[in-house]
Parts: structure tokens; sequence; C-alpha cells
């Protein structure tokens, strides 16, 4: 399977009926494709709705209806749309339950790096460090490396995005909870060890006795 | 009534050289395009732009940035328009990167009278450096102050003969907020209707914040 399908499917898993959700763009985009039956989520969309359904066909494109990454989308039964004022109220006052970002790097502490890159590449922060400080659960969804690097670090050397807020990372190798004593591996990947996962960690690893895999079959 | 209609050049010729402006829209999803093209042609120059994102080349404030027209941007992404980072390279644009949920605060501040907010977001990040970190109730916050522009431009898509404004689904964004923190508000109406034609329970922001209004034949 697809390393992003992988992951996108097992942060879909992590989600709970009723949940309020805020999808980052790209892979995390993903995840709501492959929500469990029967689980309902309310998908929030910062520039400004409640109710984020799946993109319009071809041809039936709304301008003025478009997700937090300037592109057509839809709403829902039961969604709103309010202004950005409203939209980050709800962010900050932990009326989110879970935001699913990607990262450039991660690291033990539950620190985020994801917006800029000193001298090369500098896009903004946009509406992360609201969502990564407001949301009850930051889940980080990603690759597990960048091009061999690892990306979940001792330390984070790039500018925060916000400091000790990440909860969970799921990479198609790996499902790593954030604790007060250090990284946890909880669940490997459908292919990966256990050495390969440390092998491709640069921070410290606690193994959990209970230890699993991913169950996110075709 | 006094008569706020008046045209797109004469709205134009408000904004002078050296003026802080305030344009609505998100990824020019809601903001008022005719207003930006009579802007560009204007060629007014040195101005301060205060904006959720720079646009696109083609598209929104973008277009302003790419004729060079701004001296200072403060908006929370600018990853979608290369040319705002050409000019924050070359040094001849200062931008000044704030979160999306923090700058839209800032101006709802700017306009509702107050002298500033604590927000959680940018704790531990560059976005709190130099600022006041305040602890309430065992957590940081960080302190941040209004922010007011000379002129707003606002893009509705139906505003009465006072001003009274409805915003189709996502083109709401910052544009009531906006609305709010000016000394001279300029709304871009893609219909204009007699008083009284919007219900009062659907006006979504008040025809009293509004001093100029243009267009209405869309």
């Amino acid at each position: 399977m697809d390393e992003k399908k992988v992951i996108a499917k097992r942060v879909a898993q992590l989600l709970n009926d009723g949940d309020v959700v805020n999808l980052g763009i790209g892979l995390p985009t993903l995840v709501a494709n492959y929500i469990p039956e029967g689980i309902d989520i309310t998908f929030q969309s910062e520039n400004g709705f409640l109710g984020l359904g799946p993109a319009p066909k071809e041809g039936e494109e709304d301008w003025e209806l478009v997700n937090a990454g300037g592109m057509p989308s839809s709403i829902l039964p039961g969604g709103m749309f309010f202004d950005s004022a409203t939209s980050f109220s709800i962010i900050r006052g932990g009326h989110v339950d879970a935001t699913v970002l990607g990262a450039m790097e991660v690291d033990e502490k539950g620190n985020l790096a994801n917006w800029k890159i000193p001298g090369k590449m500098v896009p903004g922060m946009g509406g992360a460090m609201d969502l990564v400080v407001g949301a009850k659960t930051v889940i980080i969804a990603m690759v597990h490396t960048q091009k061999g690097k690892p990306k979940i670090l001792k330390r984070c050397t790039l500018p925060l995005t916000a400091k000790e807020q990440v909860d969970i990372i799921v990479t198609e190798m790996a499902l790593i909870r954030v604790t007060k004593d250090g990284l946890v591996l909880e669940e490997l990947g459908p292919e990966a060890s256990v050495e390969d996962v440390v092998a491709a960690t640069e921070a410290e690893l606690i193994i959990s006795p209970n230890l699993k895999r991913f169950g996110v079959e075709e | 009534m006094i008569n706020k209609i008046i045209s797109i050049d004469e709205a134009a010729d408000m904004v002078k050289d050296g003026m802080t402006i305030m344009v609505g829209g998100f990824l020019a999803n809601g903001t008022p395009e005719r207003l930006i093209d009579a802007l560009v042609k204007k060629n007014v120059k040195n101005l301060t732009l205060i904006c959720n994102d720079t646009g696109f080349p083609d598209k929104g404030v973008g277009k302003m940035v790419v004729n060079k027209q701004f001296k200072k941007i403060i908006a929370s992404h600018v990853g979608t328009n290369p040319e705002t980072a050409n000019q924050m390279n070359s040094g001849q644009t200062e931008v000044v990167l704030t979160p999306q949920g923090t700058l839209v605060e800032k101006i709802r501040c700017g306009g509702n009278g107050l002298g500033g907010f604590y927000t959680p977001t940018g704790i531990g990040t560059e976005a709190a450096e130099g600022k006041e970190i305040r602890v309430i109730n065992g957590k940081e916050y960080v302190f941040e102050t209004p922010l007011r522009a000379d002129i707003a431009l606002i893009k509705a898509s139906v505003a009465d003969k006072k001003g009274n404004m409805i915003f189709n689904k996502t083109t709401k964004n910052f544009n009531p907020i906006m609305a709010t923190a000016a000394d001279i508000v300029i709304v871009e109406a893609d219909k204009i209707v007699e008083v009284g034609e919007i219900d009062p329970d659907h006006v979504m922001c008040s025809g009293i914040f509004v001093d100029y209004i243009v267009g209405g034949d869309k």
C-alpha cells in the first residue's frame, strides 16, 4: 500500500465519533477519505466553515466555497460559515478535538517545526500556530524521513511552530506517542521492524511493552 | 440619506502613497478584485498591507505585490506568491508574519476599542519574540496589540445602499472584521440593493461601518 495511504488510514482510526477535526493541507487532507463507517466527524476549515465535505466534481466548482488551501470545496448538511475571528475562537478556544498536520521536524518534547526554513523557504505559519496550541489532540501525519534523513529528532533545529504541543506522530513506519517520559513507540507500520524505526529516528524511543502492528488492510 | 455609492476610480483615488490598507480575502477568495485592479492601474506606492496572505501573482492583492506597491506586508502566509518572497529576500519589502488567529484578533481589537489581548499562540516561537509574556492560571500567554488601517477594502456579495452586507459562503473570512478597523471603509459589492431589501436577521455586517460602496453590477 502507498505510504501516504497507510498514514492517512491509521490517523483516521484515531478519530472518535462526534469529533471536530481540522486537517492540514497535503497528506493530512487524505485522512477524510478513510473515516471508519459509523464515525461522524465534523471537519473545520480555518478559512471559515464547519462541515467541510468532499471536493466537488469537475465542472461543479463554486469559487465562493473554498477550503483552507484555496481550492473549491463543499459543505455538508449541518454545516456553518463564519468569519475568521470566529474561526480562530473555535480553534484557540479548545473546540477542535483534533488537528492533523504535516511536519518538517518533531522532537522528544513534542516540539514542532513546520513553517520556515531560514534563508530557503519562509511561507509563513498561516493558522498552524493557533491550531497546534488550541486543538485538544495534535496529530502529526508525515513520512518518517526526509530523503533518508530523520525528521523525528532529539531537538528541533528549525524555528518552532509550537512548544511541547504534539501528542501523536503517525508515519508509514510507526505510531509514536509523546509522553512526559519521552517518545513511546506504540505501533509498527505494516512493513517496519523495531530496528527499522530506531534506525530512521534520531530521538530516543521507549518501546511500549504492548507494541502492536497497525491494522490498515486494503 | 448620505449617498455612499461612488465609482471605482473615485475609491482608488482615496488611497495615497504611504498609507496602510487592509484588504479582505483568504487566498483571494473574498477579495475586492476590481478595487485591486484600480490600485494597480493607479500605481500608488510605499503602502503597508494588512491581509491574511499575499494571494497569487495574478489574483487578489498578489497583483499589487507583483507591481511592487508595498513597503511592508503584515500577513499570516505568503507561500502562494513567489514574488513576495523575492521582495522579502532582496530587502525591498518588510514582511511581518503573524499567526492567522492572532492577525484577525489584532484587527478585531483595532475595531473594537480594545488595547490588545493575551494569546497562547506563538509561545516558545519567533512569533512571541520581544513581546510581553504573562502567566495566567499557570499557562503562558503572549501580549498582542491592536491593528488599524487608513483604509479597508472589503468585498461583499450583497450590500444595501446603507452598506449593510451579506458575504456568500467562504468569502466572509476577514471582511466583516476589517470593516470595523479602518478610518475609511470601502466596500466592493457584487450586487447593490435598496435599504430594507436585506432582512435584518440576514445582515452579516452593519452599514454603520461603511463609508463608500462601489460595484453592484455583477
